[in-house]
């Protein structure tokens, strides 16, 4: 008995000793309960942090579920984290209605709480560091009238009509069109659900409709993909095709020439000032209610630099 | 796997009272727990909290019903892959029931249970009837469940904004009300409820009996009479009614039902399952046993992240623990043969 309970024992050691060395140390840390731990735009998310922590000298103990469907894991990840009592925490919910008691429960106990990537449906989060997708997408607007000439005909196809990053980026793309660019004439506005295939659908039922069309924008990575599908598959040539996000396929219909670029997050700006924000707050500084981390246009010019490169995510 | 499993009977020391002694696997997990326990708690100030044993407890309840439900089908000698998208296939019924169809609360209630049974009872069909392995019948009840579930919701979450009190299943606290220094949820309260009632029906009742005879021997079970088809079928349909439980904890938790989550929870049942004592191969295992399972898991989890382990690391952890708790298991019946 004692010989295999001892083979136990020594499994859980090995697993506490070779984190006993890095947890030892009486500094500030800082836990961000992220959305998903693996895609590259959460590890970008995390270097940002990581730079922030270095930086300002507190430890960033970043964690999140495998995917961004585990809203129960990402709970009890957040339960793990306040039991530790930090004075802050960042935190990107998946369902933000689940998190609530636990969201709670910090205020209560006096741990302030930055909400990351998207927001928290309470006044418990003193700020939230996230994109902000009008101006995002009023950019790519901008670049759509100067690559079209400032005239001719457009659509979009959207990821959603319900969300807010989808409502946001719909309508900062065509509202600014509207202001500055009045020659330009959004001719439809359709959904595909940010699915490949279906908006491959739609991209092609909309050229079909309208042979004039001078270009597209995609609110997000699926319906950006779907775009240069639809595209390549009807073969139709010069149309200026305007992206949103990252992704493999994204940055290689960059390089092919089928995209004319895209917008891309900050993932690491968004690590960076989520961080910087807890310890403002932990400071009792007070705080805007956004953080704007930034975004970036990225095309076959400058989609090599060291500065896209480090946010551009697959 | 070496040995040549052995059929057991009525008397057989596996199936023992749920108070009663624990078999050596069991007392090995359970041990192994306690050294957990202890040294988180050395290690870390923060982790022997009543806040977060509680969390440890409601991050074991969901799983430990799940690993339940498995336990039942591995001890016949067969798998269950499709318990995590079953899970939220019922609490999609259940969502539907209650927030599409603004039905009273004891409705959502019995829909989560009685979908979960129905969905087991085609699953033993697929095994018992059709004979298709319970690795491919099951693999594809998974597949089949999710499909369903992203279907009937639009792939979007329900919430039960509409059903004052449904969040109280699991989230509420019947034994806070009477001792306010100890908030345990209800969730945690159903799980031991449905380890006592599935341990009874394991020890005392025909059902149990046929469901270790099933995965010891079944071919002389069939050979001495027995409809073997239709037991089988009975336990799957009773293993899909215990996951209908599990689906009705995890949209109380959430209050909503979340149609992708599911891929992946049925191998951490297994896992419970297995650092448990069950054998893969059919014929021994105990509810108990699962039981601990699942809190070994949750508290490694748990207390890995309050020492702040690098998440990494805490996934190497949780597979050594698991091939130590099956070796451990051999190297003990190696002896006792």
């Amino acid at each position: 008995m004692l010989n295999r309970r001892s083979l136990m024992a020594s499994a859980v050691a090995l697993a506490v000793a070779s984190s006993a060395g890095i947890a030892s140390a009486q500094e500030t840390t800082i836990p961000l309960i992220s959305k998903g731990f693996q895609h590259q735009f959460w590890q970008a998310v995390r270097t940002g942090a990581e730079q922030a922590g270095e930086e300002f000298g507190v430890r960033i103990d970043f964690v999140g579920p495998d995917n961004e469907s585990q809203v129960d894991r990402q709970i009890d990840m957040l339960a793990a984290a306040l039991a530790n009592n930090p004075p802050a925490i960042g935190f990107a919910a998946l369902d933000s209605q689940a998190a609530i008691p636990l969201l709670r429960q910090a205020q209560d106990a006096g741990i302030h709480v930055v909400a990351f990537d998207s927001g928290v449906d309470s006044d418990i989060p003193v700020t939230t560091a996230t994109t902000n997708n009008v101006a995002a997408a009023a950019l790519a607007a901008d670049k759509m009238a100067e690559l079209l000439g400032g005239t001719g005909k457009v659509a979009v196809v959207a990821h959603d009509q319900v969300s807010a990053t989808g409502v946001d980026r719909r309508d900062g793309f065509v509202n600014r069109l509207a202001e500055a660019h009045p020659d330009i004439e959004v001719v439809t506005i359709q959904y595909g659900g940010g699915d490949h295939l279906q908006s491959t659908e739609i991209t092609k039922a909309i050229l079909t409709a309208n042979p004039d069309l001078g270009g597209m924008f995609g609110t997000n990575e699926g319906s950006a993909i779907g775009i240069v599908n639809g595209v390549r598959e009807s073969g139709t040539d010069g149309l200026i095709v305007i992206g949103y996000d990252s992704g493999a396929a994204q940055q290689d219909a960059i390089r092919d020439g089928l995209m004319a670029g895209a917008i891309t997050q900050n993932p690491v700006g968004i690590g960076y000032e989520t961080v910087r924000a807890a310890l403002a707050a932990m400071n009792g500084e007070e705080l805007d209610e956004i953080i704007d981390t930034g975004f970036f246009w990225y095309d076959a010019s400058n989609i090599d630099e060291e500065h896209i490169q480090a946010v551009l995510y697959d | 796997m070496t040995e040549i499993p052995t059929p057991r009977t009525a008397s057989s020391p596996e199936r023992v009272n749920f108070f009663a002694t624990a078999t050596a696997q069991r007392m090995l997990a359970f041990a192994s727990l306690i050294i957990m326990l202890i040294m988180f708690s050395v290690l870390s100030p923060n982790f022997m909290q009543t806040n977060n044993m509680i969390a440890i407890l409601q991050a074991a309840s969901i799983n430990g019903v799940l690993a339940i439900a498995v336990t039942l089908i591995i001890i016949t000698g067969g798998i269950d892959l499709s318990v995590g998208t079953m899970m939220t296939f019922c609490a999609v019924i259940c969502a539907i029931v209650l927030t599409n169809l603004g039905m009273p609360l004891w409705t959502g209630v019995v829909a989560a249970i009685l979908t979960g049974a129905v969905a087991g009872f085609i699953s033993g069909t697929f095994v018992a009837r059709m004979m298709i392995p319970p690795f491919i019948a099951t693999l594809g009840m998974m597949m089949i469940l999710r499909g369903l579930s992203l279907i009937s919701t639009g792939a979007r979450p329900i919430y039960f904004n509409n059903t004052p009190g449904f969040d109280q299943i699991a989230r509420g606290s019947l034994v806070g009300k009477v001792f306010p220094a100890l908030p345990l949820p209800n969730g945690v309260l159903i799980l031991f409820a449905v380890a006592l009632a599935v341990s009874f029906i394991l020890n005392r009742t025909v059902l149990g009996r046929y469901t270790y005879a099933l995965g010891s021997n079944e071919e002389a079970m069939r050979l001495s009479g027995v409809n073997t088809a239709a037991w089988k079928t009975a336990i799957y349909t009773l293993a899909g009614g215990i996951v209908g439980i599990a689906g009705l904890l995890i949209a109380s938790r959430l209050n909503s039902a979340q149609p992708a989550l599911g891929m992946g929870y049925e191998l951490e049942a297994i896992a419970a399952v297995v650092i448990g004592g069950t054998s893969l191969s059919g014929g021994r295992g105990t509810i108990l046993g699962s039981l601990i399972g699942a809190l070994i898991i949750a508290v490694l989890a748990n207390g890995l992240r309050v020492l702040s382990v690098a998440q990494e690391w805490q996934i190497v952890a949780m597979g050594l623990i698991i091939i130590a708790a099956v070796y451990a298991d051999q190297l003990r019946r190696q002896k006792t043969g």
